[in-house]
């Protein structure tokens, strides 16, 4: 086993504590949202957020993505980040091919296409988004998340509305990337059992304002 | 499939007839003459290249027109669209000059800039680029904000998101801005070359307005007609083809 300290890539000073949450208090008017969120992602780990539907999961990712700037704390994250959300949300005006290589420039015409045989529509690349299937849209959003190599994955609710044999399915396509890619992933969802197959750290968000409920690894 | 084609022809067909029996009914060439006896004016004009000189210089002005009025108002429906902050400051501005009559803008810019071809041209892009502005802006605020959000956390540059993301986004809305643009454009650029230019259509038409020829009229008239009815079939309606192309695929 090597030691990570000796791997000297450039990713070395964050491999330990990559993705620092730290967030004191949100609020949408005058209503807080969240309270104190204080939690890390070392790379590789897995962290699921779990809690009911309306506590605030949504406005944590998003705060965390970097899409949200209007709260009190602190948010370490790094450069190359992913994000699958519960909607495929492409360039439906792109074609597959394109939607992968618009978002990641620097992805060679061949590795665009082994991407999508990997996810499995690698006959599909110059077709437009319209013309999949819904489960394929996923699989795209998937593929569009992990070709980039990130060293950040964000997932909101990405099986939620799937029949459970697409589910499951995705989960195992999920699953086989991240082992591949191997990025810090964080991870939200309503149901334990996905949390659970992922093999994720689960934090419970609870109350209102939300704050963290803490688990033991499982 | 003939029937698309068929339809409109008969339609115009049917606007000729109406034409035919109008000017029968008026007997009288010097009010109302028959389509017929358009034809050999026409060809004396379009030989003399006359005709040919006048269309060009008003289709000069109206490419110009439309080209500054669909920039500037696109930059500016797109900012007003994106930023609420500006829009409250430049809406009431734009009130202002979407009700300001073309008539007005026209007249103060030949006043102030001068009898020349920069206040017809000013004077014109100043008319339509409120109406591209509000269209636009409509469009602005429709953004997906998934997709926004997406291209956040990708760090797309944002070139790439204008021209990927935004802009393809947008395109309904400009296509029916460019479409009613057009349309609006050339008619305020022959009221300009009829107030103080001294080429063009409009300019034309002045001059046998003075002289009661309501033949020669229409025949610039028409002619003008024909040219913008090509640009729409030819340029316009295959562009926005193009650009719905993958919502039909």
């Amino acid at each position: 086993m090597v030691c990570p300290a000796t791997l000297g890539t450039a990713r070395a000073p964050l491999a330990d504590r990559m993705i620092k949450v730290d967030v004191t208090r949100k609020f949408y008017g005058d209503t807080q949202i969240l309270g104190r969120i204080a939690f890390e992602i070392k790379r590789g780990e897995t962290v699921a957020v779990l809690g009911p539907s309306g506590v605030g999961k949504s406005t944590l990712l998003r705060i965390i993505a970097g899409i949200d700037h209007t709260y009190e704390g602190q948010v370490t994250r790094p450069e190359k980040m992913a994000i699958v959300f519960q909607e495929p949300t492409l360039l439906l005006w792109r074609s597959v091919l394109q939607n992968l290589m618009l978002i990641h420039p620097g992805l060679s015409d061949h590795a665009a296409r082994g991407m999508l045989e990997k996810v499995g529509i690698g006959g599909k690349a110059d077709l437009f988004p319209g013309q999949l299937s819904l489960g394929q849209q996923r699989r795209l959003a998937l593929a569009r998340a992990f070709a980039g190599d990130p060293e950040f994955l964000i997932m909101d609710e990405p099986f939620v509305s799937l029949d459970p044999q697409t589910a499951e399915v995705m989960l195992a396509l999920t699953e086989t990337l991240i082992a591949e890619v191997r990025p810090a992933t964080l991870f939200v969802t309503h149901a334990r059992a996905e949390a659970e197959r992922l093999r994720a750290r689960i934090l419970e968000l609870r109350g209102t304002p939300a704050s963290l409920a803490p688990r033991l690894v499982l | 499939m003939i029937e698309k084609g068929l339809v409109p022809a008969l339609s115009l067909i049917g606007l000729l007839l109406l034409w035919v029996v109008a000017a029968a009914l008026t007997a009288d060439a010097t009010i109302l003459p028959t389509p017929w006896s358009l034809v050999g004016p026409f060809l004396r004009e379009l030989q003399s290249g006359e005709l040919l000189f006048h269309l060009g210089h008003t289709l000069l002005r109206v490419i110009w027109a439309f080209v500054l009025a669909m920039t500037v108002g696109m930059a500016l429906g797109l900012v007003m669209g994106r930023f609420p902050k500006v829009d409250r400051w430049l809406d009431p501005w734009l009130v202002v000059f979407l009700n300001l009559p073309a008539l007005v803008l026209i007249v103060l810019c030949y006043l102030w800039i001068g009898l020349n071809e920069t206040a017809a041209i000013v004077a014109v892009t100043l008319n339509k680029v409120p109406n591209v502005t509000t269209m636009i802006r409509e469009g602005a605020r429709s953004f997906s904000p998934d997709l926004d959000a997406m291209a956040t956390v990708y760090r797309m540059p944002p070139v790439t998101r204008l021209r990927h993301v935004l802009l393809p986004q947008l395109a309904p809305f400009v296509a029916a801005a460019a479409r009613s643009g057009v349309a609006v454009i050339w008619k305020i650029v022959l009221v300009v070359e009829f107030l103080g230019r001294s080429s063009g259509i409009g300019f034309k038409i002045h001059l046998y307005f003075q002289l009661f020829d309501v033949r020669m009229v229409l025949v610039y008239a028409l002619s003008f007609i024909i040219v913008m009815l090509v640009v729409e079939w030819s340029v316009l309606q295959p562009w926005e083809r193009r650009v719905r192309r993958w919502r039909i695929a």
